[in-house]
């Protein structure tokens, strides 16, 4: 009598333990509901400010009131008709195209022998582009920068030398791409070199169609980057409008004396960057997504 | 150390007895003075705490001899190089005395041995680089050379008398800064050409070998044909390399000279030549008096400032990071895919478009205020790009906006790799979610993520695009305002570095001094990181 009794309390603790973890569960997934969703209200709110406010045709007041008071596209057109910016942002699809084009040519070279091929003195090479990479990045522009305006590509002629600063030296940035290319086993190669390949033959006709990730990768965040890079942009272009790339071109709206005036159209330029940039993203987000994580992974 | 009793220590042979006592003798030194030490059955009785501990002070204790290590360390290495030089120089002596006539003449006339032998594409490349050498050196590089111990003497003037046709005319003079550049390409074309004369004397070594024992030489075609194959390496990195030389390697390396000279607004190097001071530069960073406009006390504040924002930077984004992607990856959530695709979607927008715009909004007639204000929350303005405190915080904040996507990103990947019987196994065995996190996750994810960690810790350091853009290092702190430009509170290293080397205050060689401190903090962090984390030492553990 008593024992069965245990035993029904027991049944009945045990059932009142499972719902009261049920509810803990529920409990739990709507706070963490809740707290997502205000995590994407936060991180998408200055990206809906900046789309409302690039259409906003009344004065550019930037206190208050988020949504404009009269809409309409004369940002937009203002940006084509009154300013650089048509100029900027050819300049910086033509940077982007070239520099994807090429750095992706030096990046699979160099990270394809760093990993796949051995020589002597590789680890060498290795250790001294790690220490290379120590230093920050920006100390070389003072040298490159008069060198290059002494063949005359700075200022209005940035172009070119913008994509010579942005390729160089890409090689020293192999590490993602290597660490592709040490997941593919090494019996791919010796089995081609058994065959009679050479070593160029095995590259091209062996690894490089199974290296389709990691190029799309590479022209991606190769293509991406010029977008955004305001450092060696504005060195470069040294104040000259014609030179300058998307991001110093809107950077020089929003100083003090300019702000009051360009606000709206930082906005609407700022969305039209962004745009291409996102849709491309999209596209390619499962091959970035590799890329980083793998990146991370390998370090 | 093994201990032997009576009767092995006699068997011994006399020079293994007095090794023995010698080493008996280092142990009980050891031990004199560190006492702390234990056996390995000693430490796995220890109690959690007392293990972290007894680490600790392990750490602590080990240094010295860690420190002395080093050294011996260095002396190996140096011991080692001077080694090396020494059976190169015997090498060259020998391969002159017992080689032919041919090699002989290639000690003076660069590939002479090749083309004597039949190897006319070695040869032709060996004596057009000798030849190239000489016409530079004739031509240029001695004059520059020789301007290089001062830099040049005399500045250009505009305005001098020429009596020949009675008028102003400007004289040029010396350009300090491109004999210091001249110079150095100088030198180092003469030590491309001291490697390639080495180069030369090893081939026409291997040659007399090759003719000694009867064996074919390679032509030509061979050579060619082994840049795809054999040496297909040197056909990859050919312009890789180059770029990295001539982008990266010959500028450091003139940054570095630069941080020996004066070359800063007032001494820009034509009007006003620069020249040598030696370490004046480095003493003036660190002549440790405080005040007003001392350039030591600004950088010591922007340097720990820099370390600061890179330590919270970094770790903030971490843990935040990775809890947004425990949050999306737990059991039970709906539509994971929707809330980590708006996540990684804002990576996709230009950080300067962002930026910027954000940058704005906190501005104190931006829009977060003015709701404040409209709301009547706040009477005053939050001065959150004005006020140091504020500035230093609102940027961190801003940052963990920006890099919680990356890392969800990342951790995302990560999570998922974990064995979920770990957990399975671990609730069954009645852990609690904390527990599961902090033996599970965490240690997993610092050990797959540890060389990451470093990375963008290094990363935060030289992260200029979110300071310059949101705060342009500003505000301005009248403490800070040195020779060196003026730098704010928000101002990393990488920043102040940025302002020296623009606007009307340029100062070359500080920013070059800069630049050298930059790369010693990151390489002694590197160095002490790589030293501790687990990831580069065992890389199996967890896999």
């Amino acid at each position: 009598m008593k024992d069965t009794k245990k035993v029904k309390e027991k049944k009945v603790k045990k059932n009142r333990r499972h719902m009261s973890m049920k509810t803990k569960r529920r409990i739990g997934n709507t706070a963490i509901y809740v707290i997502l969703a205000i995590l994407i209200i936060i991180w998408l709110l200055p990206f809906v400010c900046i789309l409302l406010e690039s259409f906003r045709v009344d004065s550019p007041g930037q206190s208050g009131n988020v949504i404009p008071k009269v809409w309409g596209f004369d940002n937009y057109i203002r940006l084509f008709k009154e300013s650089d910016f048509g100029r900027w942002y050819l300049n910086t699809f033509i940077i982007a195209l070239c520099t994807a084009v090429l750095q992706t040519v030096i990046v699979l070279c160099m990270s394809y022998t760093l990993s796949r091929l051995r020589f002597k003195g590789r680890k060498l090479l290795m250790n001294v582009m790690l220490v290379l990479g120590m230093f920050p990045g920006f100390l070389t522009m003072i040298v490159l920068y008069k060198v290059l305006s002494g063949l005359n590509l700075t200022g209005a002629h940035a172009l070119p030398g913008l994509i010579l600063v942005y390729c160089a030296s890409s090689g020293m940035g192999y590490y993602v791409s290597k660490g592709f290319f040490d997941t593919i086993p090494r019996s791919l190669d010796e089995a081609a070199r058994v065959d009679g390949a050479t070593r160029f033959q095995v590259f091209k006709k062996v690894i490089m169609p199974l290296a389709k990730p990691i190029i799309i990768y590479t022209v991606l965040s190769a293509f991406m980057a010029p977008w955004g890079d305001f450092i060696f942009a504005r060195y470069i272009s040294h104040g000259t409008s014609s030179g300058y790339n998307v991001a110093v071109g809107l950077w020089s709206w929003t100083t003090k004396t300019s702000i009051g005036t360009h606000y709206t159209m930082f906005c609407a330029g700022g969305v039209l960057v962004a745009l291409p940039i996102t849709l491309l993203f999209m596209f390619m987000q499962k091959y970035y997504v590799e890329g980083v994580t793998g990146g991370a992974v390998k370090g | 150390m093994k201990h032997l009793t009576d009767a092995e220590y006699k068997d011994l042979s006399r020079s293994e007895k007095i090794k023995y006592r010698l080493r008996r003798g280092l142990y009980h030194l050891k031990c004199f003075f560190d006492p702390s030490r234990v056996t390995d059955l000693e430490y796995l009785r220890m109690g959690k705490f007392k293990k972290i501990w007894y680490k600790i002070k392990r750490f602590f204790v080990s240094i010295p001899s860690k420190i002395g290590h080093f050294f011996v360390k260095v002396w190996n290495t140096i011991k080692k190089g001077v080694l090396a030089v020494k059976n190169e120089f015997v090498d060259i002596f020998t391969t002159f005395k017992e080689g032919s006539w041919q090699t002989k003449v290639s000690y003076f006339v660069m590939g002479f041995g090749n083309l004597a032998r039949g190897q006319i594409l070695r040869g032709v490349l060996f004596l057009l680089f000798e030849l190239v050498f000489i016409g530079y050196m004739i031509i240029a590089g001695g004059h520059w050379l020789s301007k290089l111990t001062t830099l040049g003497t005399e500045a250009g003037q505009s305005n001098v008398y020429d009596p020949a046709t009675d008028s102003y005319i400007a004289a040029p003079g010396d350009d300090s800064f491109k004999i210091l550049l001249y110079g150095l390409l100088t030198v180092i074309f003469i030590i491309a050409l001291i490697y390639t004369w080495r180069v030369n004397v090893k081939q026409n070594k291997i040659l007399d070998k090759i003719v000694k024992s009867g064996k074919k030489i390679k032509s030509g075609k061979e050579d060619l044909h082994s840049l795809v194959d054999d040496q297909f390496h040197k056909t990859m990195l050919a312009l890789p390399l180059t770029g990295i030389m001539v982008f990266t390697v010959i500028p450091i390396i003139f940054m570095i000279l630069v941080a020996f000279t004066n070359y800063d607004a007032l001494h820009d190097g034509y009007s006003n030549l620069f020249t040598w001071v030696g370490l004046d530069n480095f003493n003036e960073l660190f002549s440790w008096s405080s005040g007003t406009g001392k350039l030591s006390a600004a950088f010591g504040e922007i340097l720990s400032w820099t370390l600061m924002w890179a330590f919270f930077a970094t770790f903030t984004n971490y843990f935040l990071g990775m809890f947004v992607a425990i949050m999306i990856n737990k059991r039970g959530i709906k539509l994971k895919k929707m809330w980590r695709g708006i996540l990684v979607l804002t990576i996709a927008i230009p950080q300067f478009v962002s930026l910027l715009y954000v940058s704005k909004m906190f501005a104190d007639n931006g829009l977060i205020n003015g709701f404040l204000l409209d709301m009547g929350w706040i009477n005053d303005p939050i001065p959150f790009w004005t006020d140091p405190t504020y500035a230093r915080i609102t940027v961190i904040l801003i940052n963990i906006w920006i890099g919680i996507p990356y890392l969800m990103l990342i951790a995302t990947g990560i999570l998922m790799n974990i064995p979920q019987d770990l957990y399975e196994s671990s609730r069954i065995d009645g852990a609690s979610v904390w527990q599961q996190y902090t033996r599970i996750t965490l240690p997993y994810m610092l050990f797959v993520t540890g060389p990451y960690l470093l990375t963008s810790f290094i990363g935060n350091i030289n992260n200029f695009n979110v300071i310059y853009l949101l705060t342009g290092g500003g505000p301005t702190n009248p403490n800070l305002l040195t020779s060196g430009g003026s730098a704010g509170d928000t101002d990393l290293l990488v920043t102040w570095l940025f302002n020296m080397t623009t606007g009307a205050e340029t100062n070359y060689k500080l920013a070059a001094v800069i630049g050298i401190m930059i790369f010693l903090v990151v390489a002694v962090i590197s160095l002490v990181v790589y030293n501790l984390i687990p990831s580069t030492r065992n890389e199996e553990d967890f896999q």
